[in-house]
């Protein structure tokens, strides 16, 4: 029964990670004097009522995303702790300079925090798509990249990355799994531990499409939101459950923690098979779902391709 | 120190760098703005290092630093002898200079049209924190300007209001396609108060610093001889 002395219940959160997002950042800016939000538009028109001690906190810089990424480096210099937001494209591609010398080059940090995915808004095409994200930050030194799957990982990732001082990236996606995880000390998560045949490593949202995919198939099944730094102990352990054969399936494009994987199994001879979304363009509009087929991450094209792996 | 004095430490200091300087035009046509920036009009300097209100010098054109590694030593940031070994395998001292190796150096910079956007971030930063006493200035070179992102960063700083920026172009006729009309109109446009001055001419420079107007940000265009001259 409540009581005078219960806190009222917090209202009900956003599923969606990117509105989630936009309500947790501002409740973070309201908080903590030093958090700051660079906007290049994007999400401006999302975000909740501030107090103006918060809203004078929220940089929108117009469209100007090389500005975008350099003004989060000063505010940071300052001794601000910058979130700066836009969709993959504007905040990776377009000021990737920007992310390589104003924050990596001079040593401060920032929280990036991407909304979209590799094809969010199908309809917006390929100016829009998003798959090369986290393959262009690999080439950098020190970005740690989380891929939530589920709007409460959403949350817990953006609160910790809020907090902390190192350069972080974010990569919301609204094609969530059904259940949350606890992803926050980065560790591979076993979801599956029976099978024997190989081990599927699931990256972020994909995860509920491939234990579908892989139902009755003689496989472990892991998951990770922390794609970087790659928990290679916990892989090591996995899969020193199963075969040395080893699935990834990544929501960006495939083939991106190839390297990271094939690293942390060098003591053993082993497979990889490398799933996620493909180079080619496909000027193709449609639905996510229609893109999930095109880039066989749906249920039936992941077990086909991961059957025949496995048969190979 | 007077002037003359400093100046000839400054040369004295320059010539103690006896790397292959590939930026040598471009080296000397800062020396007097770094040397009436650091002598008269910014608070910087060893003893103010890591004092969140200290004033911050940013140079964003990082080619031909030999002007400003002899300011830095002057200040007493760098050891003299350190000079010698400049861009060798074992010195800190690059062509370009780098925060992250040497101490005063508030950015690394070489890549052109990078100081600008991250001196917008932190000038309005540091108001966002109650600081309202630092001042920010960034130097840039005219060529430098050829780079769209340092527009981006002007209209902005613009639009903000930030009366704690300045930036100062070192202007010696570089850029390739040149700039009709001049320089300081442009910034004018964007809400800046702006000021041309003999980059030579150290009381000019002095006043032309201060010539600032509130709520506005603040640019000195540095007039020197052309490079091609």
């Amino acid at each position: 029964m409540r009581t005078a002395t219960t806190a009222a219940p917090r209202p009900a959160l956003p599923v969606s990670q990117r509105e989630r997002f936009y309500a947790v950042v501002g409740e973070l800016l309201a908080d903590d004097p030093r958090l700051a939000l660079v906007l290049a538009d994007i999400g401006l028109g999302y975000l909740p009522e501030l107090p103006e001690s918060a809203a004078r906190r929220v940089v929108n810089v117009g469209i100007r995303e090389q500005l975008l990424v350099g003004a989060a480096a000063g505010l940071a210099m300052a001794g601000l702790r910058p979130i700066a937001h836009s969709f993959p494209p504007f905040l990776v591609e377009r000021p990737f300079e920007q992310l390589k010398l104003d924050l990596c080059h001079q040593d401060v940090g920032a929280l990036l925090v991407s909304a979209g995915g590799s094809y969010g808004w199908p309809g917006g095409g390929e100016t829009h798509f998003g798959m090369r994200d986290v393959s262009l930050l690999d080439t950098l030194d020190d970005v740690v990249v989380d891929v939530p799957g589920h709007a409460d990982e959403a949350e817990a990732l953006l609160r910790q990355g809020a907090s902390a001082d190192d350069r972080r990236y974010l990569r919301l996606d609204d094609h969530d799994n059904a259940t949350a995880h606890d992803v926050t000390d980065g560790r591979l998560v076993p979801v599956r531990t029976t099978g024997s045949a190989a081990t599927v490593v699931a990256v972020g949202p994909v995860l509920d499409r491939v234990l579908r995919a892989t139902e009755g198939l003689d496989v472990s099944v892991a998951y990770t939101a922390r794609p970087r730094p790659f928990d290679t102990e916990g892989l090591r352990a996995a899969t020193a459950r199963t075969s040395a054969a080893l699935v990834v399936v990544e929501p960006y494009l495939a083939g991106t923690s190839a390297h990271v994987l094939s690293h942390a199994l060098r003591h053993r001879p082993h497979r990889l098979l490398s799933l996620g979304v493909g180079r080619a363009a496909t000027r193709t509009y449609g639905s996510v779902e229609d893109h999930d087929r095109l880039h066989r991450l749906d249920p039936a094209g992941l077990r086909e391709d991961i059957a025949a792996f496995l048969a190979a | 120190m007077d002037d003359t004095t400093t100046r000839a430490r400054l040369l004295t200091l320059m010539s103690r760098m006896t790397g292959d300087e590939k930026h040598a035009p471009s080296a000397t046509s800062t020396l007097d703005v770094l040397q009436v920036l650091h002598e008269r009009v910014l608070r910087v300097g060893p003893e103010h290092a890591g004092d969140p209100d200290r004033d911050r010098f940013l140079l964003s054109k990082g080619h031909g630093p030999v002007a400003y590694y002899a300011v830095l030593a002057a200040a007493g940031f760098l050891d003299e002898d350190e000079l010698a070994g400049f861009a060798g395998p074992t010195s800190r001292l690059g062509m370009h200079p780098d925060r992250v190796l040497v101490p005063g150096v508030e950015i690394g910079s070489g890549s052109l049209g990078h100081g600008l956007g991250i001196a917008v971030g932190l000038s309005h930063g540091l108001v966002l924190l109650g600081r309202t006493r630092p001042r920010v200035v960034v130097l840039v070179g005219d060529a430098e300007l050829d780079e769209g992102s340092n527009w981006e960063a002007v209209q902005v700083a613009g639009r903000l209001g930030l009366s704690r920026l300045t930036a100062v172009v070192v202007d010696n006729g570089s850029a390739s396609l040149g700039w009709p009309g001049g320089i300081s109109p442009r910034f004018r446009a964007e809400g800046w108060s702006a000021v041309d001055a003999d980059g030579r001419d150290h009381d000019a420079l002095e006043r032309a610093f201060a010539d600032t107007v509130p709520d506005r940000p603040h640019l000195v265009v540095a007039h020197v001889e052309r490079k091609d001259a």
